[in-house]
Parts: C-alpha cells; sequence; structure tokens
C-alpha cells in the first residue's frame, strides 16, 4: 500500500517538479548536497565503507608491503628486504612446479567446464518430457560444497575399493592409483571440479540460450541452412558474450584452486598437486612454518598471472565476441 | 536478467523436418532423452553412491566388486557418525555465520549502496573508486593481513569476533565492495521520482529507503541474498584459517576435520557428508529460483 501512495505522489510531484522547472533531474545525479545531506550520506556509508576499508582496502596495501618484508608471526621486528621474497621465488623449484600444475590444471578445466557446460546447455533448451528433471540434476552441483565433493570422489577414485576402478575392471582396463599416483592426481581433480561447476555453466548457457530470440534460428532454417550449420554460425555466435563471461571466470577461479587439493592429496603425492594457492597456504599457515612474507609475495605474483590472464582473454574476445546491440 | 530459466524452454525449429524432406528413422520420443539420460546419470551418481554407502556396513562397503544395491537399509552409520563428531553444531555455526552474514550484507550494502547511487557528497567518486580496486583482488592477497586484523581485533577489541570464535566468519564478510556495487547499480536503475516526492513530504531519507527503495528492489535482494549465501556457507579457506576449535568448525571445515580423523571408515564418512549436504540441498532446492536467478545475473551483468 505505502508503494502504491508513493508511485501516486511520486507520479503527481514528478508532473508537478516538471512543469516548475522544465525539465527532469537525471538518476544518480540529485542537485547538490547540503550539509544535512553530507551528514546523512556519510551516517548511510560508514558501516559498509569501514568493513570494505578494514578488510578488504588495507590488507592489500599491508600484504604489498608484507611482500617486501622477511615477516614472520614470531619474530618481533620486520625488516624490509627489498625484492628478495620475490628473487627466492625465482630460484624456489617447487615454485616453478606449482606454476606448471596451476596452468596445466587451468587448461584443462576451463574449456573442459565450458564444453560440459555448453553440450548440456544447448541440450536442456527445449520443451521435452521431463527436462525440469535434467535441468535439476545439473543444478544441483552448484549447493555442494567443495569438501563435500571431493570426499565422494576420493571415495569414486578410491584405488582398492573404488567404484571407478570396478568399472575400469570390467572394461579390462588395469587398475589405476588415480589420487595416490603422481601422473593421475591433477587429472583425477580436473575431473572431480568440472563436475562441481557443471551446474554454473549449464546455468550460464542457459541463460544465454534463452536470450536468443527464436526468429533467427527460424530464418537460417528457412534459408536452408543446417541444424549444425544453424548451431555454428548463428548460435555460437550469439552465445559469445557468455562463453567469454565463463572462460575469464572459471579461469578466475581455476588459478586460485585450493578446497579440492588441500583436502584430497595436499599437494601431493611428491608435490604432483602442489598448485600455487596450496603452496602458498603452506607458507603462510601450513605447519609451523608462517612465512607471511614470502607467502604475500606469492599472492602478488598470483594477482598479477590473473590479471594478465583476464586481459589477455578480453583481448582476444574483442575479436570474436558479438554483442546484440 | 533470465527470471524463468526454470520455466519450460521455447519450442525447438520444427520446419526442417517438414521442409527438408528428409527420411529419418522415428523415435517415440526425442533423440535428445538419449543424450541427456546418460548425461544426467553421470551428473547424480556421485550422490546416490555417496547415499548408497552411507547406508551399507563397512564390511560390505569394503567389498570388491562393490555391492551395489545394499542387501538392507542400515542407518546406524548415522548416529555413530553423530557421535565421533558435532554434526549439529557445525550446522547450526554454518547456519549461524551463512544467515548473520547475509542480513548484514544487505543492511550495509544497501545503506552505503543507497548513498553511493543518490546522495552527492565530498569524496564520493573517490571512495567509490578506492572501494572498487578490491573487487578484483583474489581472497589469498588479503588473507594474511585479514588473519593478522582479526586477531588483533579478537585480543583488543571485539572478544566474539577473534580468531577461534565464529563472529571472525562474520565480521570480514559483513559488507563486501560486490555487495556495494552491485546494489549501487540496481538503485541508479529505479526512478528517482518517487524517492524524491517521498522527500518533499517529509519522509525520513531512512523511511525512503525502507518503505520505497528497498520494496521495489526485490529481485536484486534476493540476488545478493542468495550468492552471500552459498558463498558464506561452502566457504572453506578462510575457515580453515581462522577456526581451531571444533565447536567453533563450520559444516565444510568440520567435515574436513571428521575425514581426516576417519580415513578408512568410508560409511561413516559418507553419513556425515550426507548430513553435511543435507541442510544446503533442501534450501537450494526450495529457493532453487533464487539461486539459479543469482548465478544467471552473475554471468549477464558480469561482463
Amino acid at each position: 500500500m505505502a508503494l502504491a501512495l508513493a508511485r501516486e505522489l511520486g507520479e503527481e510531484s514528478g508532473l508537478r517538479r516538471q512543469r516548475r522547472r522544465g525539465r527532469r533531474a537525471s538518476p544518480g545525479r540529485p542537485t547538490r548536497g547540503k550539509p544535512g545531506e553530507q551528514i546523512a550520506a556519510w551516517a548511510f556509508l560508514t558501516p559498509g565503507v569501514v568493513l570494505v576499508m578494514l578488510f578488504g582496502v588495507a590488507p592489500v596495501i599491508w600484504s604489498a608491503v608484507m611482500s617486501f618484508q622477511r615477516n614472520n608471526l614470531f619474530s618481533p621486528n620486520t625488516p624490509f628486504v627489498g625484492l628478495a621474497n620475490y628473487r627466492q621465488m625465482l630460484h624456489d623449484p617447487i615454485v616453478g612446479q606449482a606454476i606448471e600444475h596451476t596452468i596445466v590444471y587451468t587448461a584443462l578445466f576451463v574449456p573442459g567446464t565450458m564444453l560440459v557446460g555448453l553440450f548440456l546447455g544447448v541440450a536442456m533448451n527445449r520443451p521435452l518430457k521431463f527436462i525440469s528433471v535434467y535441468r535439476t540434476a545439473a543444478y544441483a552441483t552448484i549447493a555442494i560444497s567443495t569438501i563435500s565433493e571431493a570426499l565422494v570422489f576420493i571415495w569414486l577414485f578410491d584405488p582398492s575399493y573404488g567404484i571407478v576402478n570396478y568399472l575400469f575392471s570390467l572394461a579390462h582396463i588395469p587398475q589405476q592409483q588415480f589420487l595416490s599416483s603422481p601422473s593421475e592426481a591433477l587429472y583425477v581433480i580436473v575431473i572431480m571440479t568440472i563436475w562441481g561447476w557443471t551446474g554454473f555453466a549449464v546455468v550460464v548457457y542457459l541463460a544465454a540460450l534463452q536470450g536468443i530470440p527464436q526468429v533467427l534460428t527460424e530464418a537460417a532454417a528457412i534459408d536452408g541452412a543446417g541444424r549444425w550449420a544453424t548451431f555454428r554460425r548463428i548460435t555460437l555466435p550469439l552465445l559469445s558474450p557468455a562463453s567469454l563471461f565463463l572462460a575469464v571466470w572459471l579461469t578466475i577461479n581455476a588459478l586460485q584452486l585450493f578446497d579440492e587439493v588441500y583436502f584430497s592429496t595436499s599437494g601431493g603425492p611428491l608435490n604432483s598437486t602442489t598448485v600455487l594457492v596450496y603452496y602458498l597456504y603452506e607458507q603462510a599457515f601450513g605447519g609451523a612454518n608462517f612465512n607471511f612474507g614470502y607467502a604475500s609475495a606469492i599472492a602478488y605474483f598470483l594477482f598479477i598471472i590473473i590479471i594478465v590472464f583476464t586481459a589477455i582473454q578480453f583481448r582476444i574476445g574483442r575479436r570474436f565476441v558479438h554483442y546484440r546491440s | 536478467m533470465a527470471s524463468s530459466i526454470t520455466a519450460s524452454a521455447t519450442a525447438a525449429p520444427t520446419a526442417p523436418a517438414a521442409l527438408s524432406g528428409r527420411r529419418r528413422l522415428r523415435l517415440p520420443f526425442s533423440p535428445w532423452h538419449l543424450v541427456l539420460i546418460p548425461a544426467t546419470i553421470v551428473l547424480i551418481f556421485p550422490f546416490v553412491w555417496l547415499l548408497i554407502t552411507s547406508i551399507e556396513t563397512p564390511s560390505e562397503a569394503l567389498h570388491f566388486p562393490p555391492i551395489l544395491i545394499p542387501h538392507r537399509i542400515d542407518f546406524e552409520n548415522y548416529p555413530a557418525a553423530l557421535n565421533a563428531a558435532p554434526f549439529g553444531r557445525f550446522f547450526l555455526n554454518s547456519a549461524v555465520v551463512a544467515v548473520t552474514t547475509v542480513v548484514a550484507n544487505l543492511v550495509f550494502c544497501s545503506l552505503a549502496g543507497y548513498a553511493f547511487a543518490r546522495y552527492r557528497f565530498l569524496g564520493r567518486g573517490l571512495l567509490f573508486g578506492v572501494c572498487m580496486t578490491t573487487l578484483m583482488v583474489p581472497f589469498q592477497v588479503t588473507m594474511i593481513p585479514q588473519y593478522l586484523i582479526t586477531k588483533w581485533i579478537g585480543v583488543n577489541l571485539l572478544g566474539w569476533a577473534g580468531l577461534n570464535e565464529i563472529g571472525a566468519l562474520i565480521v570480514p564478510n559483513a559488507a563486501t565492495a560486490f555487495g556495494i556495487f552491485f546494489l549501487r547499480q540496481f538503485f541508479r536503475t529505479l526512478p528517482i521520482e518517487y524517492e524524491e516526492a517521498a522527500r518533499v513530504d517529509g519522509a525520513h531519507r531512512l523511511t525512503v529507503l525502507w518503505r520505497i527503495v528497498l520494496p521495489l528492489s526485490g529481485p536484486a535482494l534476493s540476488t545478493l541474498a542468495a550468492l552471500t549465501f552459498v558463498d558464506s556457507w561452502n566457504s572453506f579457506l578462510w575457515p580453515l584459517i581462522a577456526i581451531n576449535k571444533t565447536n567453533e568448525m563450520t559444516l565444510p571445515l568440520g567435515l574436513a576435520t571428521f575425514q581426516s580423523a576417519h580415513t578408512t571408515e568410508w560409511t561413516l564418512l559418507m553419513a556425515g557428508n550426507v548430513m553435511s549436504l543435507i541442510p544446503m540441498m533442501i534450501i537450494f532446492f526450495a529457493a532453487q529460483r533464487y539461486f539459479v536467478r543469482s548465478v544467471a545475473a552473475t554471468g549477464l551483468s558480469g561482463i
């Protein structure tokens, strides 16, 4: 009721004001602030902005400073050591391995998730019987936490009792060690995370597919284009903004992979799943290290990698992404 | 914003079959079912296997080849898991943290977002810009200072928000740059006339926000609530660092600790896993529309 009243009042006074001033005030640019307005604005802002400053802005600056310090939780003084932490990274063989694992993981996980999402999104974008059952099954993976997901997959891929090895034995494939094997563990993590992100990718592609006007695909069909040609020349280009979004978003998340590695392999066996964030965590909080300075340098390095990857994707994206105006 | 993903899709083009005149095998159902049924089985199999293992006896679970259908349903793993770890407590902690975080975000981000959207004040652009720089920063960069700040707050300021308290999981996330940005963008799309009219009629600024702006912002608020809820509920790295006491753990952290104490007791682990999954599943399916819309909104407004 308050809303209806407000709407009525709004229309009335809007008209009155329009007559008086001859133009409408543009939204977001109210009239110049009076002192009362300034105080009110700050009262509204304070709680939120203080929290963002304290737990967002200040830590960004602080960890930048820390990355130039020898900083340990227990030592009382934190001397500046210049670029020593960054130089240490260059000579640390595990950092090299961690970068390699992170990039291999990202290169498999991102296209894998996008392909699964695109395929299921296209398949589910039609009025079939039981379509809501299919969609719900895909969405369910959005609700599962990374730890629950990893726990199930450790069990599925258990070398001795897991059902995957059982299926392998039915297909006469030799039994595998999976997460206990240095050459396989990272790929098992790729599979479990693709499964975990399927729901997300399907939702994004379904939303984009439903934004495509049917007229376009119908026109192509009338012009004699086959289904594949229609998909390739009409649907896929119109999905490109969603694809770019997914590529960027999934890459950012892939570069920050941690939970599944921590929980299912602890970076092993033989460091074969040590990714950057896991190594950073190990340096900062694993065991009794608390090498905050070194860990901050790794964190900033990760930050730079993320920015570079995102920038590259946008650059490439500009060439391929087709925005409908 | 795709509001009707769950609604039935638009009809697929039916013209080609009639036009091309090509003879094709006629199935009594759409061939897409042949693709979707196996895909769905693969997608839900981990959930099904999780449930089956949780009602098996340990000897059945450690049988090879695996027993796909247990001989009898045995719920004893559930009380056993509850005895081994306080899952009720984990659930309560997760619920308190997630609900408080959502409410705090809605309050603080609407207040700040509204001020950024509608008020003119000294330093508005600068302050907004500074807050927004944190949007791109990965959590790992802020994690160590956040740990030190939380530790300091617990010792010197607020005991309940220090390390090893669930307050430590709420306060750092009580307002986010993303929430402020998201709501500011939405508030700017609302017609300003209603608000001005109420102000002219003498309504207080808070009344305007509460009675006029927020009721018009239902979709944005529910999207932010759903995103914040899932993030908070499933968050792992920060609780792992901040919480070391069993009674203050949330479900993911509690489950991880439980696993490290019972590594090979699969029936027990799966019972614990089911118990940590069920609440989120229920919430998700009860409010599926909002969760799905929140994901779609990230995708569509993101770029």
